[in-house]
C-alpha cells in the first residue's frame, strides 16, 4: 500500500502545511469576510426595507383614519346642514301658506261682503219695482190712483207672505 | 492484474515532480503536492469569482458559494455555540480543504489527497491539538475534570478515568482513519470495477452498470466524510469550551 511508506511523509506533510496554511489564511483574510460583507449587506437591506414598509404602512394608516374622520364630519355637517335647511323651507312655507290663507279668508270675506250688499240693494230695488209696477196696474185695472206708501205696504207685506 | 492494467492501488502512489530538499527534510513537489495546490485554488477561485460581484441577489454561482459559507456557519453555531464565532474561518477551511479533496479526486485521473492517511491524520491531530490547548487555555487545570463524569460516584474513577482517557486520545485515531478508509476503498473499488470495464471486453457493460450507482454513491460519502470531519471537528471544540 503505498500509503505506508513513510518516505512518502515528509513532503505531503510539508506541502500539507503549507498549502492548508495559505488556505487559512485565502479563507480569513479575503473569502469569508467578503461573503460576511455581501450577507450583511443583504440582511441589513432587508431588515431596512421591512422597517421602511412598516413605517409606511403606519403613515398609511394613520392618513387613512385622518381621512375617515374627515369624511364623518363632512357627513355629519352635511347632515346638520340639509337638515337646517329643510327646518327653514318647512317654516317658510307654513308661513306662506298662513299668509295665503289669511288673504283669501280676507278676500271671501270681502266678496261676502259685496254679495251681501248687492243681495240686500237688489232686494229693496225690487220691491220699489214691484211696488210701482203694482201702482200702475192698479191705475190701468182700476183706473184709480193709490199713493206710494200704501203700495209699498201691500208689496212688503205679499213678500213677507211669500217667504 | 495484467501490464496493461493499472492495479487498484497504484493510484495511490506518490510520485515526486520536483524533487527538493529544504534543511535536510524532503520536500518535494508531489502529485499529491499538486493535488493540494488545485484543491485551494478552486476553492479560492470558487468563492472569489462567485461573489466577486457580491450581488443583492445572488446568482447561481454566489448562491453555491453563500450556502457554503451559511452551511459551515449552521454547524459552528448548533454544535459549538456562540464561543464558536473565532474558530468558524479555520472549521470552513477545513471543511473546504477535505470536500474540495474528496470531490477533485473523483474526476478521472486525479489524485485524491485525503486517500493518504498522512494527511488525514494530520489535520486530526491539528483539530486534537488545537481542541486540547483551547480546552486547557479556557479552563486550565479544570480541564482535567473532563476525564471524570459528571455525578458519577467516586469509586467509579479508577474505571472512568482510564476509559474516558482512552477515548479522548483516540479522537485523532478515528477521525483520521474514518476519511482515509472512505477515501481510499471508495477509490480501490471504484478502480477494481474500471479494470473489470476493460478486461471483460464487450461484458463490460455489466460493470459499468455497477460503477455508475457507485460514483454516485461515492459523490455522497465524499460529501459526508466532509461533513462528519467537519461536525465532530465542532463537537470537539463544543467540549473544550463548555467542558461536558
Amino acid at each position: 500500500m503505498p500509503q505506508l511508506d513513510p518516505s512518502s511523509f515528509a513532503p505531503q506533510l510539508v506541502w500539507l502545511a503549507i498549502t492548508f496554511i495559505l488556505l487559512y489564511v485565502l479563507m480569513a483574510k479575503l473569502a469569508l469576510p467578503r461573503i460576511g460583507e455581501v450577507l450583511e449587506e443583504r440582511k441589513k437591506r432587508i431588515d431596512g426595507n421591512l422597517d421602511k414598509a412598516a413605517a409606511l404602512r403606519a403613515e398609511a394608516e394613520t392618513a387613512k383614519a385622518a381621512y375617515e374622520k374627515a369624511l364623518a364630519e363632512s357627513r355629519a355637517k352635511a347632515h346638520a346642514l340639509t337638515a337646517a335647511a329643510a327646518d327653514r323651507a318647512h317654516k317658510e312655507a307654513a308661513a306662506r301658506q298662513q299668509a295665503v290663507a289669511a288673504t283669501l279668508a280676507a278676500q271671501s270675506k270681502a266678496a261676502e261682503e259685496t254679495i251681501a250688499t248687492a243681495r240686500a240693494g237688489a232686494l229693496s230695488h225690487t220691491q220699489s219695482i214691484a211696488a210701482e209696477i203694482a201702482r200702475e196696474a192698479v191705475r190701468k185695472l182700476l183706473g184709480q190712483d193709490i199713493d206710494a206708501a200704501t203700495a209699498d205696504a201691500a208689496v212688503k207685506s205679499a213678500a213677507a207672505k211669500a217667504n | 492484474m495484467s501490464g496493461t492494467v493499472a492495479g487498484p492501488l497504484e493510484q495511490f502512489e506518490i510520485k515526486k515532480i520536483v524533487p527538493l530538499e529544504i534543511g535536510g527534510v524532503d520536500a518535494s513537489f508531489t502529485n499529491s503536492s499538486l493535488f493540494m495546490v488545485i484543491v485551494i485554488s478552486v476553492v479560492t477561485l470558487f468563492l472569489m469569482l462567485g461573489m466577486r460581484r457580491g450581488a443583492l441577489v445572488p446568482g447561481r454561482w454566489q448562491s453555491m458559494a453563500e450556502l457554503s459559507y451559511e452551511f459551515v456557519a449552521g454547524l459552528v453555531r448548533e454544535n459549538v455555540g456562540r464561543e464558536g464565532r473565532a474558530y468558524f474561518p479555520f472549521i470552513f477551511s477545513l471543511f473546504m480543504f477535505i470536500l474540495f479533496a474528496n470531490m477533485i479526486g473523483l474526476v478521472p485521473y486525479a489524485f485524491t489527497v485525503t486517500s493518504h492517511i498522512i494527511v488525514t491524520f494530520a489535520l486530526a491531530a491539528l483539530v486534537f491539538l488545537g481542541v486540547t490547548i483551547v480546552a486547557i487555555a479556557k479552563h486550565g487545570l479544570k480541564f482535567f475534570t473532563y476525564f471524570m463524569p459528571n455525578g458519577a460516584p467516586l469509586y467509579m474513577a479508577p474505571l472512568l478515568i482510564p476509559i474516558e482517557l482512552i477515548s479522548y486520545l483516540t479522537r485523532p485515531v478515528t477521525l483520521s482513519l474514518r476519511l482515509f478508509a472512505n477515501m481510499m476503498a471508495g477509490h480501490t473499488m471504484l478502480k477494481v470495477f474500471a479494470g473489470f470495464v476493460v478486461l471483460l471486453g464487450a461484458f463490460g457493460v455489466a460493470p459499468m452498470a455497477i460503477i455508475i450507482p457507485l460514483y454516485i454513491l461515492e459523490t455522497l460519502v465524499a460529501f459526508l466524510q466532509a461533513y462528519v470531519f467537519t461536525v465532530l471537528t465542532c463537537l470537539y471544540l463544543h467540549d473544550a469550551i463548555h467542558l461536558h
